[in-house]
């Protein structure tokens, strides 16, 4: 494991590694002993507050379930609908005609600017006002199109980022055997630009997960975060403890996702020999190489 | 059609939302960059530190952070930031969340502009004798920098919208008087419409104006 | 190979994106008023112990739900008829508007701004803004002593902006997305009351895991007239529900209801209000 950006270390640099590490093991041990000391001094580490998630199947039935399903459900829903959506207008704004590329734009530009919450509240009055969509599935449906809106231009700016991240030659090579633009674009230059778009679309999943919890916020859409009130309403206002085991199940969540995804993309990556988007020498030699968004370069 | 606006504050509210996102802006670009340093440092336990940090830190949505920044760090370990009254320890509480949440992308948005360097910097530096800091410092950061104003824009504006989520401790901002408001005068839709339209003067010209400085700083290659 | 997966993928986006569409396509808007085995939607709160709360076992408990389950039974629906729903405060009178629930019975204060998007029948509690604090804390003698205390609340809640407006302009005030928050601090002696309605807190006081360690102070510091929230201009409707209230107090399972829901928190309920009878 050695990097361009510094020589192999020597003797006396492993020596001061060594000496660098127990400091800072040492001040990480004293950090977490002075939380320890302090929450139980106010008694959040009681076991009456945590017993409830230890010795009774109840709350994790009854509410974190539940809450749960609905997150993944919905962020499941938001992103299949997001990601082509996303392709499109990505693409679009890369057309080459004016009257394709300005109102993609605009599209895109407009949804990142106003925040998740209020598209969710909007759609919610949207969906009762004109459709006959029951008020049960209601505040899910309004989840889902608030985060359709948001992550489909967040998307549409990675697979433009993406497709701007080839090399010119594929777009021209392309032209010289006779293939038509829409054919280069979903023979040549989609299918190669995924590799390079993965990380970052990877990153938007999670972000996706996450902001279901507005929708628990604001709407009354029973998900994951939004278990946690009459959760710790019940259990005598254990509210670090309820935090804590959901913070948890995102945690563990999230990270299946993102090691799913790192799998994914090492076979994808396996499974063509070479393609412009592969890193052509970055600097670093640790973690997944990341696209840089909208500056035309793959890593 | 909008005499419900009377008697609220919303220029105040939305400037605390700029306070919010301002000073978390520059402490996450400054713990930002310094967490993309470690991950590219010779120490494997920095690296090691930084990794966790990221994942862990992405991986929770940022209300949970909030809440404990407020019930854990102050109410229950007692920590004020140096401030008195509730008003200021909880706005210094929201920025210093905001700042653990965001730095956590702006590492990782400047370790793909560190990548974007070519390998031929960092060798000529060490060639010249520069120490890691110094090819970090001098040479690499520079330009990762200037190919990340984008990605940063990204997540600056991304920063502005989750300010919102500062209410969740009682941070007077936007959308702590959107609660209230909507509350007092059960107008939901219309007050909703008129917070987004704030949000966009603020995020919109963000976006646009760090687009044009992108285009003008970009390393050509 | 590459185009095989593609193609996949995107049956497989439609397919989903077709099933999304495709369920939940039923209708019900908040149940039929005819009743004799149709159901009923009723708005509660889930996280107010006393009023309206989740049960562990998936169960509805509170004065609230005792007083929807009353109504719902006199409008001619079963308990097993009934959907409960919970709706946040700032989504009250849009679930009444849509349709989305019949009634509303969720801690709800009748004002002027909500009397001009529904009407309400009852009031069924007069409750007032009160403070619970510490159970070995003295220093609360009188409403003027807040304004040098810490409280909490729920941000935005119309008990924190009395607060700020006229209570104890000059305290400061905590506030949290939710009560158990408050409650947490006040444990912990971060802040020194939790100031509410005192319904509310009395919820929170009788629960089993906080008997004895806090207690409500007795302000009566605002009158808040809960009142079941119903759709504009349902006169019939509203005539049936203050019917069936009047029933509930004369043949005393309101008093009951009171008894089971506020009993172990020294809370002195005020008497049943009369009906249309709105104390300002």
């Amino acid at each position: 494991m050695t990097s361009v950006l510094y020589d192999a270390q020597g003797p006396r640099a492993k020596q001061r590694n060594i000496v660098y590490t127990v400091l800072f093991l040492l001040v990480a041990a004293a950090v977490v002993w002075w939380v320890y000391d302090g929450l139980a001094a106010k008694h959040q580490l009681d076991w009456i507050k945590w017993k409830p998630f230890f010795t009774s199947s109840q709350p994790w039935q009854t509410y974190i379930w539940p809450g749960l399903q609905n997150t993944l459900k919905a962020a499941a829903f938001a992103l299949v609908i997001a990601l082509p959506l996303g392709a499109l207008f990505g693409i679009g704004r890369l057309s080459d005609h004016r009257w394709v590329r300005m109102p993609a734009g605009v599209v895109v530009e407009f949804f990142r600017a106003i925040p998740v919450l209020i598209l969710m509240i909007t759609a919610n009055a949207a969906y009762s006002e004109y459709t006959t969509i029951s008020s049960d599935s209601r505040p899910m449906y309004a989840v889902v199109t608030g985060l359709v809106l948001y992550n489909a231009s967040v998307l549409a700016e990675i697979v433009r980022a993406g497709i701007q991240s080839l090399p010119n030659g594929q777009t021209d090579a392309a032209k010289a055997i006779g293939m038509r633009k829409g054919q280069t674009m979903l023979y040549v230059l989609l299918p190669q630009s995924v590799t390079a778009m993965l990380p970052a679309i990877v990153s938007q999943i999670v972000v996706i997960v996450k902001d279901t919890a507005l929708g628990g916020a604001v709407l009354t859409f029973p998900e994951l975060l939004a278990s946690v009130r009459p959760m710790s309403a019940n259990y005598g206002a254990n509210t670090i403890a309820c935090f804590t085991i959901v913070a948890l199940i995102y945690i563990v969540v999230n990270f299946a996702l993102t090691s799913f995804a790192g799998w994914l993309e090492g076979r994808l990556r396996r499974g063509k020999k070479s393609t412009g988007a592969a890193p052509a020498g970055g600097l670093e030699t640790i973690g997944a190489p990341a696209l840089i968004i909208d500056d035309g370069r793959a890593v | 059609m909008f005499d419900f606006l009377e008697g609220y504050d919303l220029l105040g509210a939305f400037w605390v939302t700029v306070q919010l996102a301002v000073y978390s802006a520059l402490g996450s670009l400054i713990w930002g960059t310094l967490l993309a340093g470690m991950k590219v440092s010779p120490v494997p336990l920095m690296r090691g530190f930084a990794t966790a940090y990221v994942n862990v830190i992405r991986n929770i949505p940022l209300t949970v952070i909030i809440v404990f920044s407020s019930l854990g760090l102050f109410q229950t370990l007692n920590i004020q930031l140096g401030a008195s009254d509730f008003t200021d320890i909880n706005f210094r509480l929201a920025v210093l969340a905001l700042v653990v949440y965001t730095s956590a992308f702006v590492c990782e948005a400047l370790r793909s502009g560190i990548n974007t360097v070519p390998v031929g910097q960092a060798e000529a530096a060490r060639a010249l004798g520069l120490s890691f800091t110094q090819v970090l410092r001098l040479i690499i950061l520079p330009q990762a920098f200037r190919s990340v104003v984008n990605p940063l824009a990204n997540v600056l504006i991304a920063l502005t919208k989750n300010t919102t989520v500062a209410a969740a401790i009682g941070v007077a901002e936007a959308a702590y008087l959107m609660k209230g408001m909507i509350e007092k005068e059960a107008q939901l839709i219309l007050i909703s419409a008129v917070f987004a339209f704030g949000f966009i003067c603020l995020t919109l010209p963000t976006g646009l104006i760090l687009g044009w400085v992108s285009k003008k700083v970009a390393v050509k290659r | 190979m590459q185009l095989r997966k593609v193609t996949a993928a995107s049956a497989a986006v439609l397919a989903l994106a077709l099933t999304a569409t495709a369920c939940g396509s039923s209708d019900d808007k908040g149940g039929d008023s005819a009743g004799g085995g149709k159901k009923i939607n009723i708005g509660i709160k889930i996280d107010q112990p006393g009023i309206g709360l989740k049960t562990p076992d998936g169960k509805y408990t509170g004065f609230d739900v005792d007083v929807a389950t009353y109504i719902a039974k006199e409008l001619g629906y079963d308990a097993k008829d009934i959907t409960f729903k919970e709706t946040k405060s700032a989504d009250r009178e849009t679930a009444i508007e849509r349709g989305d629930v019949k009634f509303i019975a969720a801690s709800y204060s009748i004002n002027d701004e909500r009397l001009q998007k529904v009407d309400f029948a009852g009031p069924y509690l007069l409750a007032h803004q009160d403070i619970l604090v510490r159970a070995d804390d003295d220093s609360f003698k009188s409403p003027a002593d807040l304004n040098s205390k810490k409280l909490c609340s729920v941000a935005g809640s119309t008990s924190a902006q009395n607060v700020h407006d006229k209570l104890a302009p000059k305290a400061q005030l905590q506030e949290y997305g939710g009560y158990s928050e408050c409650l947490t601090g006040l444990e912990s002696k971060a802040v020194d009351a939790l100031t509410t309605d005192d319904s509310i807190l009395a919820g929170f006081a009788s629960q089993k895991d906080f008997q004895g360690k806090f207690k409500l102070a007795g302000f009566q510091m605002s009158n808040e007239n809960y009142g079941i929230g119903l759709k504009k201009g349902d006169a019939d409707l509203k005539k049936k529900i203050n019917d069936a209230l009047t029933q509930m107090v004369s043949d005393g399972s309101w008093d009951k209801a009171v008894k089971a829901n506020f009993g172990p928190a020294n809370y002195k309920n005020e008497p049943a209000p009369k009906i249309g009878n709105i104390v300002k």
